[in-house]
């Protein structure tokens, strides 16, 4: 999937046609919308390397529970965190195959396993708002921001919070 | 002048580097014209390349300094320590200002008349007196960048590469090998196809390449080495002592990323010796040493392994300070203190925060130092070892892998997951059966290795040793398919110096990985040492078996205790296997080392039999004498209710009662101590709390939270057999311990396991120097055998060494020889050697081993009288 600044259509519509351009290219975001446990999510398009779906995940024993395993990503391994875990929603049912959004932190690619990822969309940066206090606190301690995207609320996740070691659990 | 900024730092770094090393040479020999015209060339392309450059402090410096170089050269100036220490200053001087300048591409402001003032003294005749030298703060001189691949001057071309290029090249043949070990595996499904030769061809050319990729990170370990002999000298100075430091071996290779990580190591060791191993000359006289100490660096290659020893002839470690040390800071208690060996005692170095230094000087003495050398070398695979004679020096042995990159693995599964185990760990595979169907006391052969198990435990008897056994399934708490096999697999490895057996369902083949470290969130599982992928592309993770050693909570590091000749060797501070019985009607529970017992045994009460010596069973062809350890009120069959009333309801036969047995073997001899039950097995820390009073216990320990009496293993082996112990009044190893001497690999392997056989505690080592090592080492033995023809010193030189003074002049000695007339025969009796045996007649020295041993405990036993 190749991130680009046109305007997307479809689930996670953006309000906008950011087709004319002029004063607001510097305030553009672009994000990859994926869906986890019901909830929009969004991650700037430039943390993210890949985009994979129906991988090999081969578990790793006594590790942390949000670490789902370890996949080959063109030689390179990639270790798997898996979103849900991590943020403590409930587990996603076996029959739903998780897709990956792989991210670079720290010299290390991570994969995200998430529910659903969408299509890329271009948000002002105007239109950022701050976690309404609303927003269940799982969510807010993992969000830097919400966009209003079609009458839903789009959480722009955290990555780098995400991934931080010394806040995952310990086996 | 930006472009020729960072050649210049390569090159006169480097230039500093030598004229450190060149200088310390000159000190040593003054009149090395050699040394001092490369020293002066060295240092006017300096102050050229400074003048063009226009960096006006350090052409100044350098000029000054030539002065007085050019005054040596000349023969109008000596070079002594005091015109050395100037110029050193100067040059200290430069690379400040150096570093300075890579730093920030300016030359740093600063004054420099002091130096220059001295040098221009000097080269008028004053010498003032030497100036501390100055210790510069942090070498960052060096600038990382550059690398050259060869260092001799003249001779073959050199280019320079930079290291980064270097690395990716080895990620990409990395990827490189993995793609090949895919295909390969692709290829080998179909058969033989038009791709198999070609792909052949690649496979070769990719190991080739690997090959020489890997060459090209290898660094000779001098370059570690070639700060020291500046350094060594400054504390020689600093401290008032004579030291010299010898450097054998500087031209082992090995890889760049462990070099790098040995640096300090290495450095920290070496100011330990100079600082705290070495005495100053009044002392060294008194104890009649030579006035100088030597610090040894010794590098070589050994089967994958690089082994650095660092060794001094100083004072050696003091045990009983550190003994006291360790009770001091509470690190032991003084059971426990009483019942470790000495090189255990020694160990305590190696704890965190400990230092016997009564003085922390600048240079050492608080306390953080080893325990970082541990972990460090550790860290990276390696072992580090340390052996002392009071008074007469110590040694640190450090044995650190080749590479890191690409290691040789054993893919093996469990409970569903493949792992890889490190080629260089593995000892050997065991097929095993599940053994509890097989009747017991049945004298089963050896051939039919089965899985005992006591309580939960699993353990293996491995040639009359009980190898405790790890299950990896249950370990890594994976419930997969926990199919009980009628046949697993047991992978002997080797962790610390004792085996480990890890129980996995199948072994597939062994194949050259690329070790990938774990992600930084899995840092903390222990078990793991890397990660890698496999020829089909799945990931596996690379097992530690040292990690899981200790997550199982099974001693990883025993003691050596081989050459110290030590006793029972009960670890009170690291956890041993420990059988736990109940015998003698006692409430008590008793224990043992798992590893003194050869064998338990299950024996139907009708098969005991009692003879004027008591009670006696047939085992495996022999007699074995039984004993109870409580003859009063002793009850033939009679069994306590643990556990044993499932076994008995188990094997379907309880109507037969039957005697548990333990079985102790050594050689021919077998005793067999009668118990009531057996409990369990433990790992604990064996601490003996209370001495034993009674005969027959060594006391009473704590284990598994409940007290327990010791056995007294040696007690009871006597009672069976008086001459267990042939005689001797120690509680000494029971077998007889032989020294092979062979230059013949070949010929060493074939002998080696024949003695064994028969019952011998063997040490086989290559060479007679070798073997003297040894002995002034500590080792201990009862018998030496010896080839005769052997490079360097031949076994009749050896014989009239040993036989002249030491520890084995009244060892008897048994020649090997292909040749055995008469003449020969009388030389090796005039040299010192008890008998003569032709090479390949094994009987011929089997039973001249026994007649020599049994002459000698004759001659012991009227020694005695």
């Amino acid at each position: 999937m190749q991130p680009n600044t046109s305007s997307p259509h479809g689930h996670g519509q953006s309000e906008r046609d950011k087709g004319a351009a002029g004063a607001e290219d510097a305030d553009i975001r672009t994000y990859v919308t994926l869906m986890l446990a019901d909830q929009l999510c969004g991650i700037p398009v430039l943390l993210v390397r890949d985009v994979l779906a129906g991988q090999q995940i081969a578990r790793i024993p006594l590790a942390p529970p949000e670490v789902a395993g370890n996949l080959n990503l063109r030689g390179r391994i990639v270790t798997a965190i898996d979103l849900r875990q991590r943020l403590h929603l409930p587990p996603r049912s076996a029959a739903n195959k998780p897709m990956s959004v792989v991210a670079e932190h720290g010299c290390e690619l991570y994969a995200l396993l998430v529910d659903q990822v969408s299509e890329v969309v271009s948000l002002r940066a105007t239109d950022m708002e701050r976690n309404p206090p609303t927003l269940p606190p799982i969510w807010a301690e993992h969000s830097v921001g919400i966009y209003r995207v079609s009458e839903r609320l789009m959480v722009v996740l955290d990555v780098e919070r995400l991934l931080k070691l010394e806040l995952m659990m310990a086996a | 002048m930006d472009d020729l900024l960072p050649e210049f730092l390569t090159e006169t770094n480097e230039s500093l580097a030598d004229l450190d090393l060149a200088l310390m040479k000159l000190e040593r020999g003054p009149d090395d014209k050699a040394t001092l015209s490369l020293i002066f060339r060295l240092v006017h392309t300096i102050k050229g390349t400074c003048g063009f450059l226009g960096l006006p402090r350090l052409e100044h410096v350098a000029h000054a300094a030539e002065n007085v170089l050019g005054r040596v050269r000349d023969g109008e100036l000596v070079a002594t320590p005091e015109v050395i220490n100037l110029v050193l200053a100067a040059l200290d001087r430069i690379k400040l200002i150096v570093a300075g300048l890579a730093a920030t591409g300016t030359e740093p402001a600063g004054d420099d008349t002091a130096v220059i003032a001295a040098l221009d003294r000097a080269c008028a005749g004053d010498i003032t007196p030497a100036q501390a030298p100055a210790h510069l703060p942090a070498e960052t001189a060096e600038t990382p960048d550059a690398q050259p691949v060869q260092e001799t001057p003249a001779g073959p071309q050199t280019i320079r590469v930079t290291v980064d290029l270097l690395e990716d090249l080895m990620t990409l043949v990395g990827e490189l090998v993995l793609t090949r070990n895919q295909l390969l595996q692709l290829s080998r499904a179909e058969g033989t196809t038009a791709f198999s030769a070609p792909l052949q061809r690649l496979s070769h050319i990719t190991s080739d390449l690997q090959e020489g990729v890997m060459k090209t990170r290898m660094q000779p370990i001098g370059h570690a080495w070639n700060k020291l002999p500046r350094l060594v000298r400054d504390l020689a100075q600093e401290t008032g002592k004579k030291i010299t430091l010898d450097m054998r071996g500087q031209d082992t290779e090995l890889d760049r990323q462990v070099l790098e990580l040995m640096r300090d190591p290495l450095t920290h060791m070496v100011r330990n010796s100079a600082d705290h191993g070495l005495e100053i000359p009044e002392e060294r006289r008194a104890a009649g040493k030579p006035e100088t100490g030597r610090i040894m660096l010794n590098a070589y290659h050994e089967g994958g392994h690089i082994i650095i020893e660092v060794s001094d002839d100083g004072r050696g470690l003091d045990v009983a300070r550190i003994r006291d040390k360790a009770l001091s800071k509470g690190l032991a208690t003084e059971a426990e203190l009483a019942a470790m060996t000495e090189s255990q005692i020694r160990a305590f170095i190696f704890r965190a925060g400990f230092s016997t230094a009564a003085a922390v000087t600048a240079i050492s003495g608080r306390g953080v130092g080893m325990d970082v050398v541990r972990s460090n070398i550790e860290r990276i695979g390696g072992t580090i070892e340390l052996t002392s004679t009071f008074g007469a020096g110590s040694c640190f042995t450090v044995k650190i892998p080749l590479t890191l990159a690409i290691v040789s693995a054993l893919i093996v599964s469990a409970a569903g997951e493949r792992f890889a185990i490190p080629q260089i760990s593995v000892m050997e595979l065991v097929r095993v059966g599940h053994g509890n169907d097989a009747k017991p006391g049945s004298g089963q052969s050896a051939a039919c290795m089965a899985i005992e198990h006591i309580g939960e435990t699993p353990v293996l008897r491995l040639r009359d040793r009980l190898l405790p056994l790890i299950s990896l399934g249950p370990l890594l708490r994976m419930d997969g398919t926990q199919a009980k096999a009628a046949s697993t697999t047991v992978v002997v490895t080797s962790v610390g110096s004792g085996l480990l057996g890890l129980v996995v369902d199948e072994v597939f083949d062994t194949e050259e990985i690329v070790v990938k470290p774990v992600a930084p969130i899995l840092r903390h599982v222990t078990m793991f040492s890397g990660n890698t992928i496999l020829g089909d592309g799945s990931v596996i993770m690379i097992l530690d078996p040292n990690g899981v050693a200790r997550s199982a909570g099974v001693s990883s590091r025993s003691s050596a205790a081989s050459n110290e000749g030590e006793t029972q060797s009960f670890q009170s501070d690291e956890r041993v296997a420990l059988l736990l019985f109940r015998a003698g009607n006692e409430a008590t529970p008793l224990a043992v080392p798992l590893s003194l017992v050869a064998r338990l045994e299950d024996v139907a009460v009708s098969k005991i039999e009692t003879s004027a010596n008591g009670y006696v069973t047939q085992y495996r062809g022999r007699l074995m004498p039984l004993i109870a350890m409580n003859e009063a009120g002793f009850q033939l069959g009679r069994r306590m209710s643990e556990g044993d009333a499932e076994t008995a309801q188990g094997n379907g036969a309880a109507a037969e009662p039957t005697q548990p047995i333990l079985v102790f073997a050594d050689g021919d001899r077998c005793m067999g101590l009668m118990v009531d039950a057996i409990v369990d097995i433990v790992h604990d820390r064996l601490r003996i709390e209370i001495g034993g009073a009674r005969r027959g216990l060594l006391g009473t320990a704590i284990i598994a939270g409940q007290a327990a009496d010791v056995l007294d293993t040696s007690h009871w082996l006597t009672v069976a057999w008086r001459d267990w112990f042939g005689g001797e009044q120690t509680a000494s190893k029971a077998r007889q311990r032989v020294l092979v001497v062979e230059d013949s690999d070949f010929f060493r392997q074939l002998l080696v396991p024949t003695l064994s056989a028969a019952g011998y505690d063997v040490t086989s080592v290559g060479s007679a120097t070798e073997a003297l090592k040894m002995r002034d080492a500590g080792l201990r033995v009862d018998v030496i055998v010896s080839d005769i023809e052997m490079p360097d010193m031949d076994g009749l030189g050896f014989a009239r060494i040993v036989r002249e003074s030491g520890p084995w002049a009244e060892l008897p000695m048994i020649a090997l020889t292909s040749r055995g007339s008469p003449e020969q025969i009388e030389r090796g009796r005039e040299a010192g050697f008890t008998d003569y045996v032709q090479k390949m007649q094994r009987e011929a020295l089997i039973e001249s081993l026994r007649q020599c041993l049994d002459a000698r405990t004759g001659q012991l036993d009227h020694a005695f009288a």
